[in-house]
């Protein structure tokens, strides 16, 4: 196809997962923890794209799963931003460390 | 190599640093800037792969909406030029280990498993074959998850302006008692 296999972007978006997944462990600031979130759902649509492109050309499935995934993400960052925000307007922090009072 | 073969690499090598350097700078602003960077090559390696709707689609909705929405709350919630405090170093050294033990696990599957190869069937996304058929009710159709979505879209924008809506009834009742 173009020089490059399968596997190649599959590990470009295995890293970029395992990024996000590094900065949802160290980070206790919500809104960048919502940042890493958004970098693992990235490297899923890569995925998509690239299994519709590599072993599926014939068909499109894998592109509309990345459109509707682009979109929950759309609509999880906008009410994530909402909680913190309201969050942050009764506690004065966003630190997850200082939420507890959610836990149960 | 061939130029689409550097772009490629050059390409990755870029996501994969914006990447860590969104997820490790201690300064917020510059995580959200590094994390649009990110996005940016993302959306060069939808070019890449000639999904070019696709690619429109990450810049509007990622670069121009969801960047900017994380960027309007760093705003409204942090002082940017602080710096956050440092992850503490027994998590961040257990957190590396975790993710680079996945991460050589996964490539080490990925690298077993051989994929079928595709010969060279042509590969074409036009906006028009993505819309016919996102929107047909034959059995291959999308239209049913389109409406799901829609409806999805709506809850959770009421669902925003709720949460986020300032309670006037609680703190009318307050402002007598701080009197």
């Amino acid at each position: 196809m173009t020089g490059i296999p399968l596997s190649h972007i599959l590990i470009v978006s295995t890293g970029l997962f395992f990024i996000g997944m590094y900065g949802l462990f160290t980070r206790r600031n919500m809104i960048t923890m919502l940042m890493a979130i958004e970098l693992i759902l990235n490297s899923v649509n890569i995925n998509f794209i690239a299994f519709n492109k590599y072993l599926y050309p014939e068909k499109l499935d894998g592109i509309f799963f990345t459109i509707f995934i682009i979109t929950i993400a759309a609509a999880e960052a906008a009410v994530a931003i909402a909680i913190i925000i309201n969050l942050y307007r009764n506690h004065h922090s966003i630190d997850a460390e200082d939420a507890g009072e959610m836990k149960f | 190599m061939t130029a689409a073969q550097i772009i490629f690499y050059i390409l990755s090598v870029l996501v994969l640093a914006t990447g860590i350097l969104a997820v490790t700078t201690r300064k917020i602003f510059r995580a959200s800037v590094w994390l649009l960077f990110s996005l940016m090559c993302i959306a060069g390696l939808y070019f890449w792969m000639d999904v070019a709707f696709i690619a429109a689609v990450q810049i509007i909705v990622y670069v121009g909406g969801i960047v900017v929405l994380i960027i309007f709350s760093i705003f409204l919630t942090q002082k940017s030029g602080k710096e956050m405090a440092k992850p503490v170093t027994g998590r961040s050294l257990i957190a590396a280990f975790a993710v680079v033990a996945g991460f050589a696990f996964t490539s080490y599957l990925i690298d077993n498993n051989g994929f079928a190869a595709t010969g060279n069937r042509a590969f074409s996304a036009d906006v028009a074959a993505i819309g016919t058929q996102m929107l047909s009710t034959t059995q291959h159709g999308y239209v049913l998850p389109f409406e799901v979505v829609s409806m999805l879209l709506l809850a959770a924008m009421v669902g925003c302006i709720v949460i986020a809506m300032k309670d006037k009834s609680a703190s009318a009742n307050e402002k007598p008692l701080n009197d």
